[in-house]
């Protein structure tokens, strides 16, 4: 196979005469207009909003009512939900994302091989993630119910129920999350198979390792960055979590299930009406979702060198 | 990501156009302008019915939006902040205190005085929107709290289907004569017992109707640990411990409440008077009664007035005086089988048809609405102290009540 090796690009001398500095840098800045606009207009300008509404008095119906920091910070952390929301967020999330991972990477060992029957299954796995997660809560929501739930005969003759107790509820949300994003979490782990070199797996075979020996040797240090991806994805995801549990739970029984969002959305719209509370919460969740993903991306990167 | 964009169009200047509610005498102004009007979905048959039949008689077009019941707060809230709201809307009459306190109603209180049957005004619609003497809310739909029971299944179960149980006692007898039955997939009684705005619907009446009292004189009080109150959780523990109550109560929020009587698998209920036309078996109706007796009612539904940010007071009080005429009050709703909001029609031609309405009339003079301007965060939302209370005290059979009553009392002061 021969290589056309690609023409000598004209040299800067002649495109530089052609244009002038000032003029080439003002196409630069032409060029990044439209997504520096679309970053200012929906990222940094609702954001600075935020962090404005955070150390302002701002009530949802009457509005900025002027500055007041750091009141809303004290009252966010001493909101009698705060500690119960965290601790709950940051249990859902170990459970989500143990679950998913190695769901996802089992699935993904599963039908790494292509066949028809490894098609077949890996369409049914993905299926569950073209449905809106607020969709596939409401079609749990139906199922889990007691009242309407096709099921409904056999909670009745067990004396079970979905959403009945905190643990119940906190697994059975959990169930409708591996439901819906393991096949996710499955594509993007089968990507990072499918990045592995077949030679490495032929010379450990030649070398009378043994299957678990070369899924600890070789899938897994080669699956690394594929690891980190998925999970900085899930755990964010999953500290983020709002519709399932707004959905299906809406924070009940007793309480039990109200994730840090929930939290934010309660207090912006649920009663306390104030959004400047909210933003507080929220200006914390962000600082606190940087920290967290720094340190994942570090763990990760540090242990590849 | 709602809220970041709130506070965009908050600085929007006021400068209403036109004359507004009060400059425009008794009948305000039907002029072809086009009116928008916000309501959430639970009354949304009664709104439309009241929308369809003034747009067909009035040149003034009104323009209906029906919101989600869980999402209204938010849609207004957002709303009201960026000088978005339309001409009318109503509000769950819970509310309506503390959105006239945020200036959200313009005051109509010279355009009620000019009515001739203002006495006769559902007095706690209009007190609910008073504020320094002046009215900003009239009432839209009144929505009661009765107690409706499936005369089927009262037969069935040996029990007189003619006659209403007189107190809670007999009420939960009656729940478990039912369920005694044991028919598949029929319970005595249903409540919506993780949703705070049902219970406050269907159990203060029990507590008014037995001389009790829910809240303090200024609503920053709440004395829902008194004697009257503790006999009502104890009969519903006693009701829940006996297997008598829809098992799918224990985890209702709200959507589906009302669904388990209206497919005709519970006994008896309390339920909302508004759904008495769609219920399409027969039903027996009477008020709520309380532990030794009596009866009442919680005037619920939801108040309307002119918002803020509405340069057509004029024409929306158009709309508002016809809503309040007779034409429209019994043509309208009584027809619905809908309860009046005027006492001088309660007695109407549709009325007298129907004997249930005339006990709904006549209970609604009994019933109350409490005030408080933090009612919501009390006892409607999901997290509500009230709901911890209830659950406390029916479901888990523990909790201590004076805490749980203080923790209310402590949200009601905020």
């Amino acid at each position: 196979m021969s290589v056309t090796a690609p023409s000598r690009p004209p040299s800067p001398a002649v495109r530089g005469r052609a244009r002038p500095p000032g003029r080439q840098a003002l196409l630069g800045w032409l060029y990044a207009t439209p997504t520096a606009v679309f970053v200012v207009l929906l990222f940094a300008v609702p954001l600075l909003l935020v962090v404005k509404m955070s150390v302002s008095r701002w009530p949802l119906l009457t509005g900025d009512q002027g500055i007041n920091a750091p009141d809303n910070f004290v009252k966010a952390i001493n909101h009698r939900f705060f500690t119960d929301s965290v601790v709950f967020t940051v249990k859902y999330t170990v459970l989500a994302t143990v679950l998913l991972l190695a769901l996802g990477l089992g699935l993904a060992l599963l039908v790494q091989e292509s066949s028809r029957w490894n098609n077949l299954l890996r369409a049914s796995f993905l299926i569950p993630s073209a449905l809106g997660l607020a969709s596939a809560s409401l079609l749990f929501y139906v199922l889990y119910s007691p009242y309407a739930s096709p099921l409904a005969p056999v909670m009745d003759h067990l004396g079970v129920t979905f959403l009945g107790s905190p643990n119940a509820a906190l697994f059975s949300t959990t169930f409708l999350i591996v439901w819906r994003y393991a096949g996710f979490y499955m594509v993007l782990m089968l990507v990072g198979l499918q990045g592995i070199p077949a030679d490495v797996y032929e010379a450990a075979r030649s070398d009378g390792a043994s299957r678990w020996q070369t899924f600890r040797k070789i899938t897994l240090p080669l699956l690394r960055p594929t690891l980190a991806l998925t999970t900085v994805l899930c755990v964010t995801g999953s500290l983020l979590a709002f519709e399932q549990f707004y959905i299906l739970t809406k924070g009940g029984p007793d309480n039990s299930t109200i994730t840090v969002v929930q939290l934010i959305y309660m207090v912006a719209f649920q009663g306390q009406n104030d959004l400047g509370v909210a933003a507080a919460i929220s200006v914390i969740v962000l600082l606190a979702l940087i920290l967290i993903n720094a340190l994942q991306l570090r763990a990760f990167r540090s242990e590849e060198s | 990501m709602a809220t970041l964009t709130l506070g965009v169009g908050a600085c929007g200047s006021d400068d209403p156009s036109g004359p507004s509610a009060a400059e425009a005498g008794p009948n305000g102004i039907d002029d072809g302008s086009e009116l928008t009007l916000w309501t959430r979905a639970p009354l949304e048959k009664q709104a439309k019915l009241l929308v369809d039949a003034y747009n067909s008689s009035h040149q003034n077009k009104v323009k209906l939006t029906v919101v989600p019941n869980d999402d209204y707060v938010a849609k207004v809230g957002a709303a009201a902040g960026s000088g978005g709201l339309p001409d009318l809307f109503a509000a769950d009459i819970v509310y309506v205190p503390n959105w006239v306190n945020q200036g959200l109603f313009q005051d109509l209180s010279a355009n009620i005085n000019g009515l001739s049957f203002k006495d006769s005004i559902n007095k706690g619609h209009l007190s609910a929107g008073k504020l320094d003497g002046k009215e900003h809310v009239l009432p839209f739909v009144l929505d009661l709290s009765m107690l409706f029971w499936n005369k089927q299944l009262f037969r069935d179960a040996g029990l007189d289907p003619e006659k209403a149980p007189a107190t809670l006692e007999e009420y939960a007898a009656a729940a478990k004569a039912v369920q005694a039955t044991k028919k598949d997939g029929v319970y005595g009684t249903a409540a919506g017992l993780n949703c705070g705005g049902c219970l406050v619907f269907t159990w203060f009446p029990s507590i008014w109707a037995g001389g009790g009292q829910v809240l303090g004189a200024e609503g920053t009080e709440s004395k829902l640990a008194d004697d009257t109150a503790q006999k009502v959780y104890r009969t519903w523990q006693d009701l829940w411990k006996s297997g008598a109550v829809l098992p799918s109560s224990a985890g209702e929020t709200g959507p589906t409440w009302t669904a388990g009587f209206t497919e005709g698998k519970v006994g008896l209920m309390f339920y909302p008077a508004t759904l008495l036309s769609s219920t399409p078996f027969d039903v027996g109706v009477a008020g709520i009664p309380g532990p030794n007796g009596g009866a009442s009612t919680f005037v619920g539904g939801d108040g309307i007035g002119v918002s803020k940010d509405s340069k057509k007071g004029a024409q929306a009080w158009n709309f508002l005086s016809w809503m309040m005429s007779e034409e429209a009050q019994v043509e309208v709703l009584a027809k619905n089988k809908d309860v009046v909001s005027r006492a001088d029609l309660a007695n109407n031609k549709y009325a007298v048809e129907d004997p249930r309405l005339v006990t709904i009339n006549e209970v609604a003079g009994k019933g109350d609405t409490p005030v408080a301007l933090n009612f919501q965060q009390a006892f409607n939302a999901p997290n509500s102290p009230w709901l911890t209370l209830v659950r406390n005290q029916v479901l888990n059979g523990g909790g201590d009540l004076q805490k749980d009553n203080a923790e209310i009392t402590a949200v009601l002061k905020q």
